[in-house]
């Protein structure tokens, strides 16, 4: 690894509309399983940092995006370790399961980016990177687990040309 | 080296063997151990040993397998792990694996995980062949061997405290596929495997990933969850 890509973080973000409100029975299962998932990331290899909301355990509370889409804004050190927790954990099944508590969404609903190590994305810087990433498709700015980039490619200058494309 | 060269390498029979007990490990071997499961002298496990690492089956390293460092812990031994890529070939050429990821694709983006866990439920079922859900884990393991998953068997701690076993899969056969559309292909894998066992029977297949393994365990039914 080169030295950039040790100083840097990877940021994830992923919204889901939710089909029934938190509260409603059919959600129930998701519900159950938010705390031990939870748990599982803070444990998890290369985990970083999660978005909580003041006084709670999640945020599933905020509303940024809308008000049934829930966010999952999260910090890792690596691109793997973000994978090996979305899809090989006890949160696949979630991901599994996902269709019977969200709607489908026809645009990006999860965006990747890089950070430096340290810094702490804000729900705002957030959801500009999904905008990104749904106005102009994957680029080092702004990229998914199937068109991913590395950090050393989001540092390179062509990288940071904006509106390049 | 073309897959089918790299196949070819396995055509001879102790070299196979030395490939199938470490792969069947799941771990680093070292080369004494691997002469001695297989049965043949030590230079001539590290010969094929090394036949199979220049044909990319295996991957070597070096590690003190006595796990001290230091001056006296010894001179690092050379280890042996199976190679994470995958070889196939057929003929004449097909390329099933880019219609697969297609197919995918265009599920993912319709959102048919319902249909596609249903159809492979029912393909479950018909490789089972009987109307008898399976017996019980050993017969667990010979079905799931027989497709290509590698169970083994581990112990985890039961509500009593006490080890239960569970089988575990070292290989995903859908590998490729699965790592690019996750939720989609491992639902289906896992009620394929639901097909496979049966429902309502002594063991049951659940969702259980873990980095590097099938995202499936099977492990006893608990009755009063069904």
């Amino acid at each position: 690894m080169t030295a950039s890509a040790q100083a840097s973080h990877l940021a994830q973000l992923n919204v889901a509309t939710l089909r029934h409100p938190l509260d409603d029975p059919r959600v129930a299962p998701f519900v159950e399983m938010l705390d031990p998932v939870n748990a599982a990331a803070d444990g998890a290899p290369g985990f970083v940092w999660r978005l909580v909301e003041e006084g709670a355990e999640d945020a599933t509370g905020l509303r940024p995006a809308g008000e049934d889409v829930i966010v999952n804004l999260t910090v890792w050190q690596t691109q793997e370790a973000l994978w090996d927790f979305t899809y090989r954990s006890g949160h696949l099944e979630v991901m599994r399961r996902r269709r019977e508590w969200f709607e489908r969404h026809v645009e990006a609903h999860l965006v990747l980016w890089w950070i430096p190590a340290g810094h702490l994305p804000t729900v705002g810087e957030a959801l500009e990177r999904l905008a990104d990433l749904r106005a102009h498709g994957p680029s080092p700015r702004a990229f998914t687990f199937a068109s991913a980039y590395t950090a050393a490619e989001a540092a390179a200058p062509s990288g940071s040309a904006a509106g390049a494309d | 080296m073309k897959d089918i060269d790299a196949i070819a390498v396995l055509h001879d029979p102790v070299r196979r063997r030395l490939y199938e007990y470490v792969a069947a490990q799941g771990r680093e071997v070292g080369r004494n151990e691997a002469a001695e499961a297989v049965g043949v002298a030590r230079t001539l496990a590290a010969h094929h040993l090394d036949r199979l690492t220049e044909a990319g089956l295996l991957e070597s390293g070096s590690r003190r397998l006595t796990g001290r460092s230091g001056p006296g812990a010894g001179r690092p031994a050379k280890v042996y792990v199976r190679a994470q890529g995958e070889r196939s070939i057929s003929l004449p050429a097909r390329d099933y694996r880019t219609a697969a990821e297609l197919l995918a694709e265009a599920a993912e983006e319709a959102g048919l995980d319902d249909g596609l866990r249903a159809a492979a439920r029912r393909r479950g079922e018909a490789l089972r062949g009987s109307t008898a859900p399976c017996g019980g884990l050993e017969e667990v393991m010979e079905m799931l061997t027989a497709r290509g998953y590698e169970p083994h068997l581990e112990g985890v701690e039961g509500e009593a405290g006490a080890a239960e076993p569970v089988v575990r899969m070292r290989n995903c056969p859908f590998h490729a596929v699965a790592e690019r559309f996750p939720p989609l292909v491992c639902g289906m894998n896992l009620a394929l495997l639901e097909g496979l066992l049966g429902a309502h029977g002594p063991v049951r297949a659940r969702m259980y990933a873990r980095p590097g393994e099938c995202c499936v365990v099977v492990e006893p039914s608990k009755n009063d969850e069904h």
